[in-house]
């Protein structure tokens, strides 16, 4: 049942951003280009995808999911450096290439080998991350 | 074709109800970054499958829907340095930060999360920044 659902979401997921055009880089670098031929699309899918979701998170009171015991609950209020400092690295890597992480899957089955090539990096970049805040959690406690 | 917002809306409206749709079955956030980091670096655990049942629905739904549509390129950058160097950008930052577009994004914003509103704002920035200097000081990109 739960695998069912996550294919269900995956498919929407990958639908929406394939039809909204955002697994095309040229449209994600637009958005950001706000110094050169600004393309808005990305705020109509942006703002198209929080619609659903709010009345989605609206009706979770007192309510809980069909396969789990709870909603997830709300995170502390952190905004630490490790938020602010991946974020930045994250929006730069972002407008470098013109990709995150949902349209990267979705691009990876017809946008060929290069697409292949940041999906590895990617992939590269989240198995190293334990071991760098290991290194820096070491680093401070010596 | 129709012009590209109301493409943009309709996608968008897809991704939400994606969202909705773990949130409501699974009671999960639906954030790439976690679901590919969780396998990536073991913290998954008990929950693989249905990861993988999710990133198989948005690797093959593009897939069914691209013979339908004209003229579709990702007009993806021929540099291989470049893809690796923002490969890893985005690898290292989404797992710092815990979120990405879809989470902090999509999810976290549409529930009033200040951590996910604050996500936001920092990567737009370091994203407008990023093709400033790459693709017109540098010109790079």
């Amino acid at each position: 049942m739960r695998i069912l659902f996550s294919l269900l979401s995956g498919l929407l997921f990958g639908g929406g951003l394939f039809i909204s055009g955002m697994t095309d880089t040229s449209k994600v670098q637009g958005w950001l280009d706000i110094f050169g031929a600004w393309d808005p699309t990305l705020a109509f899918v942006l703002g198209g995808a929080i619609v659903p979701m709010f009345f989605a998170w609206r009706l979770t009171g007192g309510r809980r999911p069909v396969t789990a015991a709870q909603f997830p609950p709300q995170p502390p209020v952190k905004i630490d450096p490790r938020l602010a400092i991946g974020s930045l690295l994250f929006g730069a890597g972002w407008g470098l290439a013109g990709l995150c992480p949902g349209p990267a899957i979705a691009s990876l089955g017809y946008g060929g080998l290069f697409h292949w090539v940041f999906f590895a990096a990617m992939l590269a970049g989240m198995w190293l991350t334990p071991y760098i805040l290991r290194t820096v959690a070491a680093r401070q406690g010596a | 074709m129709e012009p590209d917002w109301i493409w943009g809306l309709a996608g968008g409206l897809l991704i939400g109800l994606g969202g909705a749709v773990l949130l409501w079955g699974n009671g999960r956030i639906m954030g790439a970054s976690g679901i590919i980091g969780g396998l990536v670096d073991g913290s998954a655990r008990r929950e693989w499958a249905e990861r993988l049942a999710f990133l198989a629905g948005t690797f093959g739904m593009p897939l069914v829907l691209f013979p339908l549509f004209s003229d579709v390129d990702t007009h993806i950058s021929q540099s291989a340095v470049v893809l690796i160097v923002a490969g890893l950008l985005v690898g290292v930052g989404t797992r710092l930060a815990n979120g990405c577009t879809s989470g902090h994004g999509v999810c976290g914003i549409s529930r009033f999360s200040l951590r996910g509103i604050s996500a936001t704002l920092f990567y737009l920035l370091a994203g407008g920044v990023s093709v400033l200097m790459f693709r017109h000081i540098w010109e790079i990109i």
